[in-house]
């Protein structure tokens, strides 16, 4: 077994054990806000509870141990056939170690094999770089709140949403009324504003490797993703949808250029159990440091 | 907190309403998709599986056999019950269900026999599978294990405090409806 095989499990098993600490920061910080004696309290404590659990035990905080996404950003002419065959393995590992739950189904068979690989599985996207460091970013992504993703095409007379930051902000706004708690808010929103119908959800889930109390570097949208949480936070939907103060907990947004003709806005739902975790390989395998 | 015991009775149900936060001991009965439909589909409950007065969980758990052979729930989360809501009412009926577990809520006609027969959906918390695992205490049984394999079948569950609340009573009120039609007026106000 290869070194980076075991530094790839690794990183699954933090990544399925471990909530980042940003992302538990900003449970404790809703759990503070929210108005005591609530049943909205009681399942932010049991959250809090989950989450220490989880790691103590090093068990997968929950049982939907998602998709598998991985992020790459490797060297110029860096082995890539290689790294994803070794991630596959790394992949089946863990799901034999019970990291991962057999969690990927041949949607034509409907059969299980229990691997977690197969086509489309785990995912697999490389960006190359100008460095000699390889960063490797997992992300697991439930079923749940993955149901509750949402894809708007501009102008959406229903909403009398147009085609502009307004618009997008109607669209966002009822992406999250109608996810309600079905998606185990408190949630984060991942937005793209732009793009095609595939590249629009690519980028919005890309923007969960923003830690959460990371700022927008474009002021307009900064503006856009603080009204946002805000707002949302001001419906009353709350934990689990019990009603309450915390609805969101983070919002990010990006943009992508769109065709004169189309105009996409691309939301994606992440749970409060939001699992990413990544390192910087030093050298060809070992873990140097962690990245969340 | 109310306490709820197994065998739960239609007074001990009647009692609830929705915002309370119960915790629920003695048996439980895991079902999902596959259970749902079979039984809907007039399917025969399994000999020793027994619903009267009790709770079905919607829960696919992981579960695993020690050394000594005895099943352990490692993961025992709820999961998402509006699936089920094209049989649960016909299941509530036909078994004298007193509660369904799970998470999301569900509609109309579930609803609609809670109130007729005397029974409450209890939301756990959706993606808790360490915590609610640590409530179930002892796997008594598994049934229809080799028809609709581990997550599907119907696993006997011996539970302590598991940690639910009501956000359906048997008095027709609904906690998604009434959050439902809050959050859309005061979504109306900020746009
Ligand atoms: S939405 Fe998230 S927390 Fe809820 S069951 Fe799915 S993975 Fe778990």
């Amino acid at each position: 077994m290869s070194e980076l095989q075991d530094s790839l499990v690794e990183l699954i098993r933090r990544a399925s054990a471990e909530i980042p600490s940003d992302v538990n920061d900003a449970i404790i910080q809703s759990l503070e806000n929210e108005k005591k004696g609530t049943i909205a309290e009681s399942a932010l404590k049991i959250i809090e509870r989950n989450i220490e659990l989880a790691k103590r035990k090093s068990q997968p905080i929950c049982q939907d141990t998602g998709s598998i996404i991985f992020y790459i950003e490797c060297p110029v002419g860096y082995d890539q056939i290689t790294f994803e065959e070794t991630a596959r393995k790394a992949v089946t590992l863990a799901t034999k170690k019970g990291y991962l739950r057999q969690n990927s189904v041949d949607s034509i068979s409907g059969k299980n094999d229990g691997t977690n690989v197969g086509p489309g599985a785990p995912i697999v996207h490389f960006h190359q770089h100008r460095s000699p460091e390889l960063k490797v970013s997992l992300m697991l992504k439930g079923g749940g709140c993955e149901n509750v993703g949402a894809q708007y095409s501009l102008p959406h007379e229903k909403l009398k949403a147009g085609r502009d930051l307004d618009g997008c902000r109607k669209v966002i706004l009822d992406a999250v009324l109608q996810a309600q708690g079905k998606g185990c808010g408190p949630g984060i929103l991942g937005v793209c504003i732009g793009g095609d119908r595939a590249t629009g959800y690519e980028y919005s889930k890309q923007q969960f490797l923003r830690r959460i109390p990371d700022r927008n570097k474009m002021p307009e949208l900064d503006e856009l993703e603080q009204d946002i949480l805000k707002t949302a936070n001001e419906l009353g939907i709350g934990p689990m949808g019990f009603g309450g103060k915390t609805t969101l907990l983070g919002v990010k947004i990006c943009a992508a250029n769109r065709l004169p003709a189309s105009y996409f806005v691309s939301i994606s739902y992440m749970c409060w159990a939001f699992r990413r975790q990544g390192f910087v390989l030093n050298g060809e395998s070992a873990i140097e440091r962690w990245l969340y | 907190m109310i306490h709820l015991t197994y065998p739960f009775t239609k007074d001990q149900v009647l009692a609830l309403k929705v915002g309370d936060e119960v915790a629920i001991s003695g048996i439980i009965f895991t079902g999902r998709d596959a259970v749902h439909k079979y039984l809907h589909d007039g399917g025969e409950l399994p000999p020793g599986v027994n619903l009267k007065e009790g709770i079905i969980y919607h829960c696919g758990p992981v579960v695993l056999k020690d050394e000594q052979g005895n099943w352990k729930v490692t993961a025992a989360g709820p999961t998402t019950s509006i699936r089920e809501e094209p049989y649960q009412g016909d299941v509530i009926k036909k078994f004298n269900l007193r509660g369904v577990i799970g998470k999301g809520g569900m509609g109309d006609r579930t609803s609609a026999a809670c109130k007729e027969f005397g029974c409450v959906y209890l939301h756990s918390v959706g993606g808790a599978a360490q915590v609610l695992a640590e409530c179930v205490k002892k796997v008594r049984n598994v049934y229809l294990l080799e028809e609709f394999g581990s997550p599907e079948a119907i696993w006997e569950l011996e539970v302590e405090n598991f940690p639910a609340f009501v956000t359906m009573d048997a008095h027709g009120n609904s906690l998604h409806k009434e959050v439902l039609s809050i959050s859309s007026e005061q979504l109306a106000k900020h746009i």
